[in-house]
């Protein structure tokens, strides 16, 4: 991607990408748009209820166990630790897209597999605090946790938590599936032979999308 | 860079075209069977003309509906065998037209006519044929995600067909299928399988939209041929980018809302329920919390630009053929292009005049009112601009030029009720009345379908090569577009008298007593009208066939590209090299001449356009 751009080059006048990418990049990057939009009504539905609604669930005394370590008191260390791994699986990401541009087909091969392993790492992770809050008596239509206050809490709490971090796991989920096909499509030289590695680079796009995704719903869910 | 791809140049024309992206899908060429011409194909004309006969056939079904609800509310007393003998006792209990039938029939002709009819097949048709052809492209940025975008559209008509033919029948809550109606599988004979039908069906077709949307957007930007700027753009093109971009921003949060009904539907969630006591099974329910106004938020959020989605097409049609038949340039063409913008950024900020009435705040609802009447600046500014480009012009009445004049006048007929409307005080009195029905029908339906017919008239022998004929499309014209005033207007006096739309039978209110006779007027019309229609598809399947044959590459003397490829251009539409654009789409009547074809360059006299 990195030619020389002429001076006086007209980009809008046709017969040249006026942004100077191709259409796949374009495409990518209008549907993240797009899907930012999906988020956006989820949460800020989520927003609505949660103001209209009195009291809530505080969330350091719903999410502060951690695996493996029997009845602890950690608030919040656990989904810290998620979102630090999702966020390290964004700079592996950077790292193989970096590699792409310089044709170092290894390296790309490398950083893919660290992306990949920590989009799984992420998914169990979300599968552990999925399954232990459900063995807490907690899931769509079920909320066992009070409001901050002692008072019975709405079952939104609940419903909004599992729908809405579902939805973005089933987003990690695909970019852990597009992610491998890429990693495939690299061990057998695809983009080597093409001469680019863009398809790493959108790949990429999305993952990061999925990320910055994570920040959001994490602030809405786990801090606010 | 794919742009430079496609510009390769291809010595003859049966050699197709598919390595459009060698740097993506490598070099591939194979034979063309039935199967990947006529099924799978991927060349976006054959991919266009699949919309357009799809979105016809739901036209039918969605127009026979219509026949059926009117004939229920024309002859409210009348017995008629023959409806029991073709929808079974169920629906049509001895002959006459039972209540949940009712409700099912009037959702289903919204939505059919709303998404899968002006949506899917008019900016699916029109997008796919005339994006690439008239921007100077081989085929689509995606060839692939456009051949899907067609699937996804066909599987959520077959889901949405099926939930036709189900026991307990398809939806019935109102196209809009508001919670807590649509949420409750015990409120509604439709609000059981039906609904998870409609709701599939619909997440089909919004996964459709979007494919299609971003192909849309990403050819008309990136593949432009040389010398095509963003001003040299035809108004066609604009109007299909200002749609696809509303599409692609606002059927996600429909999708999200979709999702939460689902859960709400088999979750055991709350996110549209709370204090709900069902008389139908005597119970309350145990939901709390949730907000039926929030589903009510979402779905306008797309419920409204779906409006413009439906109408930015036909105007970009009615602009081209207009210009086109009246042998003019188009008046303003910046205001033109501007006014579009207009309205796709207004169309995100008004979706709560739908819900003025609901217990909106009204300071919010003032607030809606004053972005609502603020649509009606670009929308003057788009019809002062045809009414001046017909002006003094040399007015060709080809059947595609009657229905964009017809498009313009239902256009301000329309349009000018939507003022009204746009008034939260006067929707205290006119929501939910016929006249409501009579605005968005004229503004929105009507409008949009002769802005389609438009477009399939003058098109027609681009995608065939033949004509269609002429006296069926004069007659189709005139009795359409008559008829269409005669079912809507009486509809408004209907309205303003506070006749509450959705009711099975009115004769049970002496205050609406008075419209028995002008309902049974109104009946016999759209019965008419959609015989005309019927006479419209004869003509459209006669002429594949047997319709004239076109022997000019530009039988309307028009400047645009896709009349200087071959008549029946092959997959890759140009042999050889894309033509290059020297000047805008709307040289006509210039120095002297009728009209200058975009691809001839600029004389001595003349400065760039």
């Amino acid at each position: 991607m990195a030619q020389a751009i002429p001076a006086g080059q007209k980009w809008w006048s046709g017969g040249k990408s006026p942004f100077n990418v191709e259409y796949g990049k374009l495409m990518m990057w209008y549907f993240l748009m797009s899907d930012s939009f999906t988020f956006g009504a989820f949460l800020i539905s989520y927003g609505s209820i949660r103001f209209a609604t009195n009291g809530w669930p505080d969330p350091n005394h719903v999410f502060r166990a951690f695996p493996f370590m029997g009845e602890t008191n950690m608030p919040l260390v656990f989904v810290s630790l998620m979102t630090f791994i999702l966020i390290m699986s964004s700079v592996t990401m950077v790292l193989a897209v970096a590699a792409g541009h310089n044709h170092d087909r290894k390296k790309v091969t490398f950083y893919m597999i660290l992306t990949v392993i920590g989009g799984l790492m992420f998914l169990s992770c979300q599968a552990w605090e999925w399954w232990h809050l459900h063995s807490e008596g907690a899931w769509w239509g079920q909320n066992p946790f009070p409001n901050a206050d002692g008072s019975k809490a709405t079952t939104n709490f609940t419903n909004y938590f599992f729908t809405i971090t579902g939805f973005h796991g089933f987003h990690v989920f695909s970019g852990v599936v597009i992610n491998s096909i890429m990693l495939i499509k690299n061990l057998r030289g695809d983009f080597e032979k093409r001469g680019h590695y863009l398809m790493i680079e959108k790949a990429g796009l999305y993952w990061h999308f999925v990320d910055l995704v994570w920040v959001f719903v994490f602030t809405c869910f786990y801090l606010l | 860079m794919s742009n430079e791809a496609t510009l390769h140049g291809h010595a003859e024309t049966d050699l197709p075209v598919h390595d459009l992206h060698h740097d993506e899908h490598g070099v591939h060429h194979h034979k063309e069977t039935f199967i990947t011409k006529y099924v799978f194909s991927q060349d976006h004309k054959m991919i266009s003309k699949q919309f357009l006969i799809t979105g016809m056939i739901w036209a039918i079904i969605g127009g026979m509906m219509s026949v059926l609800f009117r004939l229920q509310l024309g002859y409210p007393e009348a017995h008629f065998q023959f409806l029991e003998d073709l929808l079974g006792s169920k629906w049509a209990k001895g002959g006459q037209i039972q209540p949940e039938f009712y409700y099912a029939l009037v959702t289903m002709h919204g939505t059919i006519l709303v998404f899968f009819v002006l949506t899917g097949g008019l900016s699916g048709t029109f997008a796919n044929f005339l994006i690439p052809l008239q921007v100077g492209a081989r085929d689509m940025a995606s060839p692939m995600l456009n051949m899907l975008s067609y699937w996804f559209f066909l599987g959520a008509s077959v889901v949405m067909c099926t939930s036709l033919f189900i026991e307990t029948g398809p939806a019935s809550g109102g196209w809009t299928s508001y919670a807590p109606l649509s949420a409750l599988g015990d409120a509604n004979e439709g609000s059981k399988a039906g609904m998870d039908y409609w709701l599939i069906s619909m997440a089909l077709f919004v996964v459709s939209s979007l494919l299609g949307g971003l192909n849309y957007i990403s050819t008309i930007l990136n593949m432009r041929t040389k010398g095509m700027s963003m001003t040299r753009l035809p108004l066609t093109i604009w109007a299909i980018l200002f749609t696809a971009i509303l599409g692609v921003l606002s059927f996600p949060v429909l999708l999200s809302g979709f999702i939460l009904l689902l859960f709400d539907r088999h979750g055991g969630t709350s996110f549209y329920l709370s204090d709900i006591f069902l008389t139908e099974t005597g119970k309350a329910l145990p939901n709390e919390g949730g907000s039926a106004i929030l589903y009510q938020h979402l779905f306008w959020f797309l419920g409204h630009p779906e409006v413009y989605i439906i109408i930015l097409p036909a105007m970009g049609l009615v602009s081209e053929v207009m210009s086109v038949n009246a042998r003019k340039p188009i008046f303003g063409y910046m205001a033109m292009v501007g006014s579009l913008f207009a309205i796709t950024v207004l169309a995100f900020v008004v979706w709560a005049h739908h819900m003025f009435v609901t217990g909106l705040n009204p300071f919010l609802g003032s607030v809606f009112v004053l972005l609502t009447l603020l649509i009606a600046v670009p929308s003057a500014i788009k019809v002062f601009n045809w009414l001046t480009t017909l002006w003094r012009g040399n007015i060709r009445f080809t059947p595609a030029m009657l229905f964009a004049i017809g498009f313009v006048s239902t256009f301000i007929s329309g349009g000018l009720t939507g003022i009204f409307l746009g008034n939260s005080t006067l929707d205290i009195q006119l929501h939910d009345t016929y006249f409501v029905i009579a605005h968005f029908h004229i503004v929105m339906g009507v409008s949009g379908i002769l802005g389609m017919f438009c477009g399939i008239y003058h098109w027609f022998p681009k995608m065939y090569g033949r004509y269609m004929n002429n006296t069926m499309s004069y007659i189709h014209f005139w009795i359409t577009f008559a008829g269409a005033y005669l079912i809507f207007w009486p509809m408004h006096y209907e309205g303003l008298a506070g006749m509450p739309r959705r009711y099975l039978d009115y004769s049970n209110w002496i205050s609406f007593n008075q419209f028995g006779d002008l309902n049974r007027f109104i009946s016999t019309v759209a019965m008419i009208t959609f015989a005309v229609q019927l006479l419209f598809v004869f003509n459209f399947i006669y002429s594949i066939f047997k319709g004239r044959r076109v022997m000019d590459r530009n039988p309307w003397g028009s400047t645009t590209l896709e009349w200087t490829a071959p008549i029946r251009p092959g997959h890759g539409n140009w042999p050889g090299e894309i033509p290059e654009v020297h000047r805008w789409p709307y040289d006509y009547a210039k120095d002297g001449r009728d009209f200058i074809p975009q691809t001839e360059p600029l004389g001595s006299n003349e400065s760039a356009h």
